[in-house]
């Protein structure tokens, strides 16, 4: 029985929110193949549990390897191999969460494969790939993190023996936080500062052996263990490993690339900008998370804001739904919006990046530095706004939203790492930055630039006039999200050209470095206007693309949402550019709560659009039939608090006081 | 085990910690004796914190690695231990020590709501009442719990669904549970714990509904703590947070309770079915406004007191990249937007606190006044403390998470102290009120005010800025012009009465044109909101200055309290540019002014930042934080740390069954 509220909700929606599953897969196919192999999880009786809200750490960890064996297993026997297919199979078994054997599969291998020579391949890819080798990859140091020159663990080679002798020298440099490295790898690739012939030559990847095959005890010289709890992350074995001279043979370097001779001769790689590949990749996925995570909070609040009763609107009439109220819909709607809005830009990049990486492979990496810089930025806005908005999402729901119940608190833990991980988001803002900056530069030496940064271009136009960027009257039409677009172009040059100047006029006081840090507030202001652009602009873009009438239509409307929220909450910015004035302000926040009332009856389709199952979700609040009173009842009496009828604690503490006092 | 990582000689204070405490500019004791209200309160409220932490049942050591199970055991077992302890050192519930046991314990302790079921027989009780129950509750010869809110019921208390009919036959009540929505559920200390509870349920007599009542209720058994009959009970299950309490449900079938047991200091049913009201109900109203403000010191200022002194003292441990090409990698705090992140939340955290005295200080008058049956204050009380919970408790909980960020990757790990922190503040804008909610009752308020204002009616002192509202300029001419406290004063009493006014002109605009009332008010709830933010926001920053004024000048304490008081208000102002700007008040030039002099306070201040934390004077074993401890000595206490997890000191169970079978090719007989 569908709880009631949502059969109504459901029956009112404008459009059909199969279409949209479609759109937002990439086609009907793709969606018919993807509830395929969401399929082959559910129904699988070695793929079920118990819920892992109710489990210990330890326990969670050892579901999550029992999972991952079969999991790895029943990939071969269904062949599914293409990389996306992967994803989804693995992210159904594993729920959205992570597991012991992401670096082996996703890192390990991968890294085998791009920097191993033919040699090392066949020693170690094929174990590796049969899971005799599990392996992860050592790269963050307990002192060391995005700043990876700083990393202080040393291979100093001896040509005596023809091997490589690790070291972790000091307390800062113990490799910390690598998954699967606690208790889980017995192989891991671990960078490291190379030393020979008496010259530090900079950081180089080495195979090393941890753990002894067959008894999988530490190898003498081996430190290795699991670094505690964490925020979230309890399945995962994230570890730290200490190495006092544990030497390997030199063949354990791995050298597509750079080199060590027998005799100790260093040999240099060709080029090292083809690394920039792995991390756009791997950016551009946590975009794509972004969006999903950020997707799944949505579906939990607004579908609970749909079955939740509270106060009163109207004296005398039953509870409303809370999602009637203004407040809840403006708290939501604006993030349902975003969550879409970082599907497109999470597609497009995928399909750039796919577009030029063959490019890439023939030595054309001429559009690289630009989508390397745009998925450094996209990366940490995007993450940083997901992060809020899950959060945001949780608050939403009241008090059942702190229960783990509601699956809020998991996603969330889950999900906020991402602003530290794959490049902290500030130092990521300010890696965009400087392209921006140095794109300023170009067009200010008479140069054009290409791509997302062309606006840039138009400043030297501008310049020959006598007034200032900002006095420039840019007609905006609020019901149009092109013409939001340029505002948001003018708004992003506005500050790059800002934040360019201050650094300028900075560089005239003081070193280099120092005029960098002093304008960084700046620059990373800069950043997120550029970001905030091309996130406007692609959903913009997108709308085009779309051919079902009723889908544009609810698309259009949450594009100009996301558009016009956008603005409301930084009026300072377009104010003070020149780009709005004070009564387009007033009409832009006017527009954004009629926005809030225009969508409230697609809510919840639009939420059934992200299509999760249930199982997925993990979410009593968010459940599709929305019984969400019974079966939170149910859920909390399988609590272990509740395995016996009295407490232990009772007869320990509770009766001898009552006895005493 | 290595060396550098034995016993607690981790080799003295970090050299990039100790420097940072060389110089600086105000006296650090001093500062935090004017935190304590003096120096006598300084005196106690160390004696108390170390008789705690000198004893082992208190300790918080392995917090990190216990499961629900044993952190709840271990909260009833530290309740219980802090009986005998206050016995032992002869502390009493009014004495000055009392106020500091919860602050040492970190809260981390059992019965709190067994305090809330007491306060509320006292204050809702009868005299008979009293006399039966107080007694038998402070001996703790049964444990109480308060159970309000329902599955389907939150803030809006007469939407509660469980009932209480009265027998005349038998003088009882029957308590029912009608529908799984008005199960009892979250009331602390009720799933394992509790004997008893005040219930709230809607009172019928004979088919007639008489709105919601407390009632006290007994749901285990006194003798072995087996559920009474009629009674349903558990844990609800893992939360967020708050491990060591249990939130618990409650499930009544035709559960009789004595005609007594209607708490009856305000309403009585008489023997025949009589119901009797009598007395003004306010003071229980201000008892609940009270507890608003009691959270928000206990609950968020100090919760991010203590994520601020982590983050900045692991800013100045951990070094990461190089600010100049050649020199060693820079401390991550001398970055520009490491200060961004942190400087402006330890402003904040001095902000609240002197908010909180002022809250304190006009809650202890206003109970004056009430005690004279003077009730006049109360309508302005119960706005400051839902605005202010509201804010404060809603600022701090994203700055404590901005604090866990700023930790990069071992700031996520629960060794750091900052996840811990962090969902459980997350609570607290929750509890005693939604906030939202709470806000548009402080709007409420405001806009009565506005409108009385307006007609040339008196209105309460907070508020009487309301009506001297006066169209104008920001005069700053320089960046220099903003570090006048009556500069920033004025541009936020103009932001503030700005959107109350333009909220208050649209709401009447939508009644005048046929709106019905609640439907213009929901069209509004998005600005009010906004406008009760900048209200308390102006309250807040206007109290600071004045704060700082009374200040004495010795030790430096003043010119460091300016500064901070000066980056509190700027940073409010670079953050919500667009507020300002709106109307013209500040310019474009002038916002640039705000962020130039906002910027140069961020390097003045970060000289004093160490010295700043330390002054809130936090033990290690309060902060219980790998990376935040006095020494610095963070990646030998991480390293020591992980070492005592249970994943590296138990047998790894996943090996034996499924690592080695998938090792060694057995996979088919998983």
């Amino acid at each position: 029985m569908m709880n009631a509220d949502l059969r109504r909700e459901r029956a009112a929606a404008t459009f059909q929110p199969e279409l949209l599953t479609h759109i937002l897969d990439g086609g009907a196919d793709r969606t018919r193949r993807r509830k395929e192999l969401e399929a082959l999880v559910i129904n699988d009786p070695d793929f079920q549990h118990e819920d892992l809200n109710f489990l210990s750490r330890s326990q969670r960890y050892e579901q999550a390897i029992r999972k991952s064996s079969l999991m790895v297993m029943k990939l071969r026997e269904y062949g599914i191999a293409d990389p996306e297919e992967i994803y989804w199979f693995k992210s159904f078994v594993h729920r959205g969460r992570p597991e012991p054997l992401d670096l082996h599969l996703g890192m390990f291998l991968p890294t085998l494969l791009t920097q191993a020579t033919p040699e090392q391949q066949d020693r170690f890819f094929m174990p590796a790939w049969n899971l005799e080798i599990i392996g992860t990859y050592a790269q963050t140091e307990m002192g060391h993190g995005t700043h990876l020159r700083g990393l202080e663990t040393t291979a100093t080679y001896d040509p005596a023996t023809q091997e490589f002798i690790l070291n972790s020298p000091t307390v800062t440099s113990i490799k910390w936080w690598p998954g699967g490295l606690g208790k889980t790898s017995n192989h891991a690739i671990v960078l490291a500062q190379l030393y020979t012939q008496g010259q530090c030559k900079g950081l180089h990847a080495f195979i090393v052996p941890i753990r002894q095959l067959g008894t999988h005890e530490p190898l003498p010289g081996i430190t290795v263990g699991d670094i505690g709890p964490k925020f979230g992350y309890d399945e995962m074995d994230n570890g730290y490993l200490k190495m006092d001279n544990f030497r390997i043979p030199r063949e354990n370097m791995l050298m597509k690339y750079a080199q060590v001779e027998p005799d100790g001769t260093y040999v240099k790689p060709l080029s090292d900008k083809l690394t920039y590949g792995t991390m756009v990749f791997i950016r551009s996925l946590i975009v794509g998370d972004s969006a999903r995570s950020l997707s799944r909070a949505c579906t939990i609040a607004i579908r609970y804001s749909a079955v939740r009763h509270q106060s009163e609107l109207k004296p005398g009439e039953p509870e409303p739904q809370i999602l009637d109220y203004q407040t809840q819909q403006y708290k939501l709607f604006p993030l349902l919006a975003t969550a879409y809005a970082f599907h497109f830009v999470g597609a497009y990049i995928k399909d750039t990046y796919r577009r030029i990486s063959g490019d890439i492979n023939e030595g054309d990496l001429s559009e690289l530095p630009e989508l390397h810089a745009l998925t450094a930025g996209l990366k940490a806005f995007t993450s940083w706004a997901a992060n809020a908005g899950i959060e945001e999402c949780r608050m939403a729901c009241g008090g059942h939203g702190y229960s783990r119940c509601s699956g809020i608190p998991d996603i969330y833990v889950t999900f906020t790492p991402s602003c530290t991980y794959e490049g902290e988001n500030t130092v990521m803002m300010l890696q965009t930055a400087r392209f921006l900056v140095k794109s300023y530069t170009q067009v200010s030496s008479g140069q054009r630039v290409t791509g997302m940064v062309s606006y840039l271009n138009d400043l030297s136009r501008q310049r020959i006039q006598p007034q200032h960027v900002a006095a420039r009257t840019v007609t905006v039409r609020l019901n149009d999200p092109v013409s939001l677009v340029e505002a948001y172009k003018a708004r992003a040059a506005w500050f790059v050209e800002a934040a360019a100047k201050n650094l300028e006029a900075e560089l005239h006081r003081r070193s280099k470095e120092d005029a960098w840090n002093k304008t960084s507030v700046d620059l990373v202001q800069a950043s997120e206007a550029h970001c905030h652009y091309v996130i406007v602009k692609l959903f913009t873009a997108k709308l085009a693309e779309i051919s079902n009438a009723a889908v544009r239509a609810v698309l259009t409307e949450l594009c100009l949402l996301y558009a016009l929220y956008g603005i409301s909450k930084n009026t300072g910015d377009f104010l003070q550019a020149g780009i709005l004035t004070d009564a387009q302000i007033t009409q832009v926040k006017q527009r954004v709560k009629e926005l809030l009332a225009v969508i409230r009856p697609n809510a919840v389709a639009l939420v059934d659009s992200f299509d999760f199952h249930d199982i997925h979700l993990g979410s009593v609040l968010g459940r599709y039939d929305g019984n969400v009173y019974e079966n939170m009842f149910e859920w909390a009496k399988k609590s272990p608090l509740n395995k016996t009828e009295v407490h232990e604690s009772f007869h320990k503490h509770l009766k001898p006081m009552q006895a005493k006092l | 085990v290595p060396a550098y990582s034995q016993g607690s000689a981790l080799g003295g204070v970090n050299p990039d910690l100790a420097s940072e405490r060389q110089t600086p500019s105000f006296s650090v004791e001093k500062l935090t004796a004017l935190l304590d209200g003096g120096e006598e309160n300084t005196r106690i409220r160390r004696a108390v914190v170390e008789a705690i932490e000198s004893d082992p049942v208190f300790s918080r050591e392995n917090q990190y690695f216990q499961s629900q199970n044993e952190k709840y055991e271990a909260a009833v077992r530290k309740a219980v231990h802090l009986q005998k302890k206050m016995h032992e050192m002869g502390w009493t519930e009014n004495g000055p020590e009392f106020k500091y046991i919860y602050r040492a314990l970190s809260g981390e302790v059992a019965f709190l709501l067994h305090t809330v079921f007491m306060r509320s027989i006292s204050v809702l009780g009868s005299d008979k009442q009293i006399t039966k129950w107080i007694p038998l509750a402070t001996q703790y010869q049964l444990i109480g719990s308060y159970a309000q809110t329902e599955l389907g019921h939150g803030t809006y208390l007469q939407g509660l669904e469980t009932t209480a009919v009265f027998d005349i036959a038998t003088q009882e009540f029957i308590l029912n549970t009608p529908k799984i929505s008005a199960m009892k559920w979250w009331p602390g200390d009720m799933g394992r714990s509790a004997t008893h509870a005040v219930v709230f349920a809607q009172l019928d007599i004979q088919g007639k509904c008489y709105g919601v009542h407390p009632f006290i209720v007994q749901i285990r058994s006194l003798w072995d703590h087996s559920l009474c009959p009629g009674i349903t009970a558990g844990d609800i299950g893992p939360k967020m947070n708050f491990d060591h309490i249990d939130n618990g449900y409650l499930m009544l079938q035709n559960v009789r309770v004595p005609r007594e047991n209607m708490l009856s200091k305000f309403c009585e049913v008489q023997p025949d079915g009589t119901y009797v009201r009598r007395g003004s109900q306010q003071i229980n109203y201000f008892t609940m406004t009270a507890l608003r403000v009691a959270l928000i010191s206990h609950e968020a200022v100090i919760p991010l007191m203590k994520a601020c002194t982590i983050a900045i003292r692991y800013s100045v441990v951990r070094r990461q990249s190089k600010l100049k090409p050649g020199e060693e990698e820079a401390k991550i705090l001398d970055f520009q937007t490491q200060q961004e992140k942190l400087l402006p939340h330890v402003a904040a955290a001095y902000a609240f606190h002197f908010i909180n005295n002022y809250l304190e200080d006009l809650f202890n008058r206003g109970y004056e006044e009430i005690q004279r049956e003077n009730f006049d204050m109360l309508p302005e009380l119960h706005a400051f403390s839902s605005g202010f919970k509201a804010m404060v408790t809603q600022y701090c909980a994203s700055a404590v998470e901005a604090c866990l960020r700023a930790c990069g990757g071992h700031g996520y790990s629960l060794l750091s102290g900052l996840p811990s922190l962090c969902t459980r503040i997350l609570a607290s804008c929750i509890y005693e009120g939604e906030n939202t909610i709470l806000f548009l009752q402080t709007a409420r308020f405001l806009i009565k005010c506005f409108m009385a204002a307006s007609a040339g009616h008196p209105v309460p002192p907070s508020v009487t800025y309301l009506a001297a509202v006066k169209p104008g300029k920001c005069p700053a001419k320089n960046k220099f012009d903003f570090l006048s406290p009556d500069t920033y004063t004025e541009a936020y009493q103009h932001a503030a009465v700005r959107l109350i006014s333009s909220t208050a002109a649209k709401l009447q605009d939508l009644i005048q044109s046929g709106v019905k009332k609640h439907d213009a008010w929901n069209e509004c709830t998005v600005q009010l909101v906004q406008a009760v933010k900048a209200h308390c926001h102006y309250i807040t920053v206007k109290n600071f200055a004045e704060t700082v004024e009374r200040l004495e000048t010795k030790g430096g304490i003043q010119r460091i309290m300016k500064h901070l008081c000066d980056l509190f208000a700027l940073h409010g102002i670079f953050s919500n540019a667009g507020v300002f700007l709106h109307d013209g008040y500040i310019s474009g030039a002038q916002m640039d002014m705000v962020t130039a002099s906002y910027l140069d306070l961020l390097a003045v201040i970060r000289k004093d930042a160490v010295p700043l934390v330390d002054a809130f004077d936090f033990t290690d074993k309060t902060l219980n934080s790998a990376l935040g401890s006095y020494d610095g000595q963070v990646y030998q206490r991480l390293y020591e740390w992980a070492q005592k997890s249970p994943t590296n000191t138990q047998m790894n169970p996943a090996y034996e069954r499924y690592l080695k079978p998938l090792l060694h090719k057995k996979l088919s007989k998983l």
